[in-house]
């Protein structure tokens, strides 16, 4: 069997794509069409549904099925889709902008219902669109452009908070490690319930440069070396995590979904009527 | 499905007109006085295959209710003023991404949390304005328990016939009032559906519109693939800021509301037709005004109500009609400012006598409030 390229997912004639070089959103992307592929999602299935910012673009590209939304509200959206039709596969793209600032609320809404959509959150640290503002998962102390003087904010973590909420499958990836992103995004496609999986994928523009990163070479090496597989990062006493962070499935669960569940007070209710 | 007479509540009356038209999908967030709206959909919902979803607030339900009209569904949410305003943004992408669905507006009195439980009339400028960017809205205007009922049909109609959000004005007193309302059998009204695409599903274009200026519409996971985007975008649905594209697609958005005015602007007219006194009134406050015509009548006087059930777009040419024999137009509206006395105005001149009549207090307007500016 050849290996999926994910191209019939692909718009022709876009390409070159408008992501500066060093930017993990194209990567994503790449890994997310070869999944549908590997999965045999047809594009008359597929819903793919987008906020607003670099990762909001992403709609562009594609020939699935398409919502582009507003800013922060994509969960929303994406909710009516599936609660109506819940044979759809319905995608969410995001930033950390939509997903965890702005529309936090619905992130973890979605997360405690458990609708049964998989979210892919591409976290570069800040407001990339924009110019590189500090963002709710721009780390304490960083530097943006509104935060010269290191951001006085601490910031979510996007993988903790989804567990929390209700998430049933977690996962962290990066661009570096593109072949384990693609297993957890094919995961969480595959998994009933609310999915999520981070990237890790500073912006290349505006974050890393003001932090210690000059070069997209260093952000990756840093993704490298920072980012340990998650059952040897909870090895890791805290003194040895030092900046690490875990990659890979880090929630796996089974509880009913959303619309399982209404299906039950259907039944209940006609139930009760005679 | 017979004929039946009901004693019904308005908000009830609006979720009996949403389900006989079709509607499947609700998603709001409860909120006085709209919410027999929501609990009388969670009740209903699930027992014909539909859907009712509490959402987390007033941003989400829009959101479920486009997401789900986009899947196929005839979707509506309900709210009141200050729901309403967290609407908006999203509200927007209904009218850019051409999406059929109806949103109730149970008004009640301002400004912010107000007078939570007192009615108003006052968001009829948030209605027609509340959105950045310029575009077209339809909104109707419920004066009796019956018309929560053929008027929520009629709003789905609308949205389905002209692929736009419509909003649906009511307010805290045709909202909470019970009145006999005489359900119509199955059949009986005319339930319009959107306009579905045909041809090779390779050549669809959600945004190419027919000559009647509206596009099919096709639902996600049939045949025809599309995309639906909030950006500026082409035929096709893609993101495309050509300065010409962009001129197309503003114009084409106002465009099918203008083309199909004549349709949209429905009007009730009492004893109007010869009027040397009109009363231009909407919603609960055409009551008042229909009781202080009779009034003048029984005095003597030629006094007769324009009634506008559509608000939006405004109904200038009937307004400019009745008003042709008055010498006195008297516009009584639950609202400081006189939101639809300024629409009036506008029409007739600054040298016309338009008298307003203007409560902001929580309490309705009664018929003897109108009578004392004809003193």
């Amino acid at each position: 069997m050849s290996h999926a390229t994910g191209r019939k997912y692909l718009r022709s004639g876009v390409l070159p794509h408008l992501w500066c070089p060093g930017c993990g959103i194209g990567v994503m992307v790449g890994a997310l069409l070869r999944s549908f592929e590997e999965l045999g999602y047809e594009r008359r299935d597929t819903v793919v549904v987008t906020g607003i910012g670099c990762t909001g673009k992403a709609d562009d590209y594609l020939v699935t099925n398409a919502l582009h939304t507003t800013h922060g509200r994509a969960l929303s959206f994406a909710t009516g889709i599936k609660a109506f039709n819940p044979q759809l596969h319905v995608v969410v793209l995001m930033g950390d902008g939509d997903s965890v600032t702005i529309g936090g609320n619905h992130f973890i809404h979605a997360a405690r219902r458990n609708i049964d959509l998989t979210a892919i959150v591409i976290n570069n640290f800040n407001y990339g669109m924009t110019g590189g503002q500090f963002s709710g998962t721009t780390p304490c102390g960083a530097f943006t452009q509104t935060s010269i003087y290191g951001n006085p904010e601490r910031d979510f973590d996007i993988c903790a908070l989804a567990e929390v909420a209700g998430a049933n499958y977690v996962a962290r990836g990066t661009p570096y490690h593109v072949w384990d992103l693609q297993t957890n995004i094919k995961e969480a496609l595959s998994k009933k319930g609310f999915s999520v999986v981070e990237i890790y994928s500073p912006c290349p523009t505006h974050f890393g440069k003001n932090n210690s990163m000059k070069e997209t070479l260093d952000m990756l090496n840093w993704l490298k070396e920072k980012g340990r597989p998650a059952e040897e990062y909870k090895k890791l006493r805290p003194s040895e995590r030092d900046g690490c962070f875990a990659i890979g499935k880090l929630v796996d669960r089974d509880e009913q979904d959303f619309n399982f569940r209404y299906q039950k007070n259907r039944e209940t209710a006609l139930a009760s009527k005679v | 499905m017979e004929r039946e007479a009901r004693l019904l509540q308005g908000n009830q009356a609006i979720v009996e007109g949403a389900l006989y038209a079709g509607a499947r999908f609700y998603a709001g967030y409860p909120i006085t006085p709209s919410s027999e709206i929501a609990e009388e959909c969670s009740k209903r919902m699930p027992l014909n295959g539909g859907v009712y979803m509490q959402m987390e607030d007033e941003i989400a339900s829009i959101g479920a209710v486009i997401g789900a009209s986009l899947a196929g569904a005839k979707a509506f949410t309900a709210t009141s003023g200050p729901g309403f305003s967290l609407m908006q943004e999203n509200l927007g992408l209904a009218v850019m991404g051409e999406v059929p669905c109806v949103i109730i507006d149970v008004q009640r009195s301002g400004p912010s949390t107000g007078l939570a439980t007192k009615p108003a009339q006052s968001d009829i400028m948030q209605i027609r304005w509340g959105r950045h960017g310029d575009q077209s809205i339809i909104a109707l205007s419920p004066a009796t328990v019956s018309e929560c009922f053929s008027l929520t049909v009629t709003a789905f109609n609308f949205a389905e016939k002209f692929r736009v959000p419509v909003i649906f004005a009511a307010d805290e007193v045709v909202g909470h009032m019970r009145e006999n309302v005489l359900l119509p059998a199955a059949g009986e009204l005319e339930i319009v559906d959107r306009k579905k695409p045909a041809g090779p599903p390779e050549d669809y274009k959600p945004f190419k519109a027919d000559e009647d200026g509206i596009a099919p519409l096709a639902s996600y996971g049939g045949d025809y693939v599309f995309h639906v985007s909030s950006s500026m975008h082409g035929p096709d649905g893609y993101s495309n800021n050509d300065p010409a594209n962009a001129a197309w697609r503003v114009e084409q958005l106002h465009r099918k509301i203008e083309m199909h005015r004549d349709e949209i602007v429905l009007t009730r007219d009492f004893d109007a037709e010869d009027a040397e006194i009109l009363i231009v009134a909407f919603g609960a406050t055409t009551r008042a005004g229909r009781a202080a015509a009779l009034e003048l009548r029984r005095q003597g006087l030629k006094a007769g109500v324009l009634q506008l059930v559509t608000i939006w777009p405004f109904a200038d040419k009937e307004v400019m009609r009745f008003a042709r024999n008055a010498r006195t137009v008297v516009v009584p509206e639950m609202n400081y400012s006189g939101q639809i006395a300024g629409e009036v105005r506008k029409v007739l001149g600054a040298g016309a006598d338009i008298r307003q009549v203007n409560s902001y207090n929580g309490e309705v307007i009664t018929p003897q409030d109108i009578l004392n500016v004809l003193k």
